[in-house]
């Protein structure tokens, strides 16, 4: 199939539902072939976005622009923008077959050229073998491929795929990301992906764009936005973090506990620094350390123990790779924790 | 299992020591059986029957085809309900896709259209439709004196088929509107992606998912049309076939075979339709609505739509209120006749009806009264049983009660006559034909499937585990029942008795022929006989208004009481 990489650019998008503000002041650029996730939690504005860019939902303001045309003021069935949704939406009554012909023939295309091209997106699915089934026959991950055959059959210039991951059980849910990444990569689209899921967009995207309250929080590789996060929602949204309040004194960020962390970079006006769990080493009471506490409770989880750890500054977490026979600290035990310099970002408000 | 707390029976007995349930299932299975069954096959039998021999022979179906009089009659009962439903298609697609697909202002006031029509038995809007769209009509005088020509709107099957769309149209609307709300908005967006829009997206995408509650509702029609004696009859149109059945056994006599004849393709009609109508829904339950989803998409309309939209229903409003104002024309007027309007207005009718005719009114509420009670309580033992016993053969209670859908009021009342007509009541009663009892059983056994279907949801809504936990406290089965079941119940059962009340109120169909004498006979009886008369046409339209009351009060109490419900189950699974 060929299909033209197509880039998308959005500009000073502002949409709302009557007087509710749901996106605002939406900037971005959209790479042609690019694998771009939107991800936030629910009522982030990231389905909104998704379906202005389909065309559907109130008249956003600002511009849309794919291949470099404003599409904005257009009908959906003008667009040329390929839709994955949600539910999938076959329609129950037509077979297999007949919806992923429905979008070819309403594009007027002629009727000896349809049956192979119906044939060539179910092939490329995996699916051409029940394309005389009814929707209802088959299972939902074989209906998740119907659907995406009925988007990519019209050669859309750009591909959305609404949580189309969200109504499958968890083992098939990995198995279908993988493949929609290698079908993406195979047919070049520039996709769009929403999900709330961080695994699903860190595993899939390029690069992704965290959304919350209708606002653009930060716009990255998946690497990027966990090392680099830019403010407090990204770092505890993306992973689990610990963020502690304080100032920025020589060269060293002060806990408002009054404890010391080394950092490597000077950020002036850093109020805040984010510990992830991982990157905090734990040794018995004693040794050398940047902050002391005290283990409130413990969870092994195999691969890693997970401690929570009172401190002067609140309870942080803290997660120790687990090596074969070692015995872990007790609940209440008292501990010391130092930090590597490098793996502390430090955010401004 | 539900009756897991049952003691299984051990080994044979002679005489098995039968509990409760079982005892009601099998009174219930006579009643059904004696009452409905019976009578019914053997309408359908003698049909086959050589009346002079006893013999078995085809001679009557021949015989029935090969009259003229008979083959219109079919044919005109075919076309009839054809048009009917043809019609009530063109009143109820505008107003269900106007509802359904558009932010409209009037979205409430059509939703109470669908219920209005509903409210006034055909028949008892027929005769005040011919008033106002007859020859000499209200209608037809003013559009020849303005512009010199008439419509047939009532000239003969014109007149039913106009009097039966206006009145049934609602079954098709709330069918069609209830699918169109039902499918998922993302059914639409997916077809507007893909490139469809506009009244083709209409036609491939919305319409075909509508589809199944779009013949559902539409057989409804026309089962209902083809069966209906009263509209025909006060229209005088006999050229059909329920009217010509009546004629015949009423006329004619008991043993003539044209009756039967014409009950069985009446039976065979209606067991057809109600099987194509199953078939048209099984598998395809469209209902795509997702969880976060919500019905079609709204669109606003644009001022010259709006106007467009606000025209077509106000001609369906004046059209659907027709009979409703006509009928009240008649009840007030004192002279109506060659005029668009009565002469001048007057109670006089209403004082005629309440001094001289109460005894219709009394008859009405005791029939209507005991065949409810009849049939809540029947309907409430049959879903218990079906529901929570495992006694063999419980479902067969089910689908009798149930069959008596498929069965036209003309053939019950045949089938008791033909059963009942040698039968002597003890106590100077006389014959159990034309006892006045014999009417109740036939409401009973007609409302039964509503009622019991009304029971059935009510009792799925109780929880399994509110029983068991009677039991383990140490209730016995009965006592569960009458402490913890029916209390639970009492909404579905009300709203069964006040639906089964309201509508046998206004039947006529079977009551017409089991009327005795007219000091038995009910409301719609007596509106059939003022109605017969142009005398007698305002006292009939006095006596229409009061069933039109009964009917609307007792479906207005009846959603109350769902309603109330509704808000009491929902709080109570709150609180869970």
């Amino acid at each position: 199939m060929s299909q033209t990489k197509a880039g998308i650019q959005i500009e000073d998008l502002h949409l709302s539902f009557g007087e509710t503000k749901v996106l605002e002041g939406i900037n971005m650029v959209i790479e042609p072939g690019e694998f771009f996730a939107f991800l936030g939690p629910s009522g982030s504005g990231k389905s909104t976005l998704l379906r202005a860019i389909a065309g559907f939902g109130p008249t956003p303001r600002g511009r849309i622009l794919i291949g470099g045309r404003d599409i904005a003021s257009l009908p959906p069935w003008k667009r040329n923008v390929g839709m994955v949704f949600q539910s999938y939406a076959l329609w129950p009554h037509m077979s297999v077959r007949r919806n992923v012909a429905f979008g070819l023939e309403e594009r007027r295309i002629p009727k000896r050229e349809i049956g192979p091209k119906v044939e060539q997106a179910l092939e490329t699915v995996g699916l051409l073998h029940l394309a005389d089934r009814m929707p209802a026959q088959l299972s939902g991950g074989q209906q998740q491929r119907v659907a995406l055959a009925r988007t990519i059959a019209i050669e859309p210039q750009v591909l959305l795929l609404d949580e189309p991951l969200s109504n499958l059980d968890a083992a098939l849910r990995v198995q279908m990301r993988r493949e929609l990444l290698a079908l993406q990569r195979k047919l070049g689209l520039t996709t769009i992906f929403v999900t709330h899921d961080q695994e699903e967009a860190n595993t899939t995207s390029d690069r992704m764009a965290v959304l919350d309250r209708g606002v653009i929080q930060q716009i990255g590789t998946p690497q990027q936005l966990y090392d680099y996060p830019e403010n407090a929602f990204v770092a505890g949204f993306l992973g689990t973090a610990n963020i502690l309040k304080g100032t920025m004194q020589e060269g060293a960020f002060i806990t408002e506990a009054g404890q010391r962390l080394p950092t490597s970079e000077n950020v002036s006006g850093a109020n805040r620094i984010v510990l992830r769990p991982q990157n905090i080493r734990l040794a018995s009471a004693g040794s050398d350390g940047d902050i002391v506490g005290q283990v409130a409770h413990r969870e092994f989880l195999g691969s890693q123990i997970r401690y929570l750890v009172d401190t002067p500054d609140g309870r942080i977490v803290i997660d120790m790779l687990h090596s074969f026979g070692q015995p872990p600290f007790a609940p209440g035990a008292s501990i010391s924790m130092s930090i590597d310099s490098r793996s502390a970002p430090l955010l401004v408000d | 299992m539900p009756d897991s707390y049952q003691t299984a029976s051990r080994g044979f007995t002679l005489f098995p020591r039968l509990s409760g349930a079982a005892i009601s299932g099998i009174l219930i299975a006579i009643f059904l059986m004696a009452f409905l069954i019976l009578p019914v096959a053997q309408v359908l039998y003698v049909a086959f029957l050589d009346s002079r021999t006893g013999g078995f022979t085809l001679q009557n179906f021949q015989d029935f085809f090969n009259t003229s009089l008979f083959r219109e009659s079919f044919v005109n009962s075919l076309y009839v309900s054809a048009m009917s439903v043809v019609f009530a298609t063109l009143i109820a697609l505008p107003l269900a896709y106007i509802t359904t697909r558009f932010n409209f202002a009037g979205t409430a006031a059509i939703q109470a259209l669908g219920i209005i029509p509903l409210i006034m038995p055909p028949f008892v809007g027929a005769v005040a439709m011919s008033l106002l769209f007859g020859r000499n009509g209200s209608v037809n005088l003013l559009l020849n004196q303005y512009f010199g020509f008439r419509i047939p709107f009532m000239e003969g099957l014109n007149g039913v088929i106009l009097v039966q769309s206006i009145h049934y149209f609602p079954f098709i609307l709330i069918n069609l509107s209830a699918s169109l709300r039902n499918i998922d908005r993302s059914m639409e967006e997916a077809a507007q992606n893909l490139g469809s829009h506009g009244m083709r997206m209409f036609r491939r995408i919305v319409f075909p998912l509508a589809m199944p509650g779009y013949l559902a509702g539409a057989a409804l029609v026309f089962i209902k049309v083809f069966d209906d004696l009263g509209t025909p009859l006060l229209l005088n149109v006999n050229n059909m076939l329920a009217p010509q059945a009546y004629l015949r056994i009423t006329g004619v006599g008991i043993n003539d075979p044209m009756g039967y004849v014409i009950s069985f393709i009446l039976v065979v009609f209606s067991i057809f339709s109600l099987w194509a109508s199953f078939l048209f829904m099984r598998g395809k339950d469209y209902a795509t609505v997702q969880k976060g989803g919500g019905g079609l998409s709204r669109r606003d309309l644009k001022p010259r739509e709006k106007w467009l939209a606000w025209g077509v229903i106000l001609l369906i409003l004046a059209l659907v209120l027709s009979p409703h104002l006509g009928l009240l024309l008649l009840a007030f007027g004192t002279i109506w006749s060659f005029s668009p309007l009565p002469d001048g207005f007057t109670t006089e009718h209403f004082v005629t009806i309440f001094t001289q005719s109460s005894q219709y009114v009394w008859n009405t509420i005791i029939y209507a009264g005991s065949a409810a009670l009849i049939d809540v309580l029947l309907g409430t033992a049959i879903a218990y049983i079906v529901i929570r016993t495992g006694l063999p053969g419980r479902k067969w209670l089910d689908y009798m009660a149930t069959a008596a859908l498929a069965v036209p009021g003309v053939v019950l009342g045949i089938g008791y006559l033909r059963m009942f007509h040698g039968v002597q009541l003890p106590f100077g009663l006389g014959q159990l034909s034309s006892f006045w009892g014999i009417i109740i059983i036939a409401l009973a056994v007609r409302r039964l499937p509503y009622a019991l279907r009304a029971c059935m949801a009510a009792l799925q809504q109780v929880s399994l585990s509110l029983e068991e936990a009677a039991a383990s406290l140490g209730a016995s089965r009965t006592s569960t029942i009458r402490r913890i079941v029916v209390p639970l119940m009492t909404g579905g059962i009300l709203a069964g008795f006040v639906t089964s009340f309201a509508t046998a109120a206004v039947e006529l169909s079977a009551t017409i022929m089991l009327v005795g004498r007219a000091s038995d006979a009910p409301l719609a009886y007596g509106i059939y006989l003022y109605m017969q008369s142009p005398a007698g046409r305002g006292a009939g339209a006095a006596l229409g208004i009061l069933a039109v009351v009964i009917v609307a009060l007792g479906t207005y109490l009846s959603q109350r009481i769902i309603e109330r419900e509704r808000i009491r189950q929902t709080m109570s699974h709150d609180q869970h």
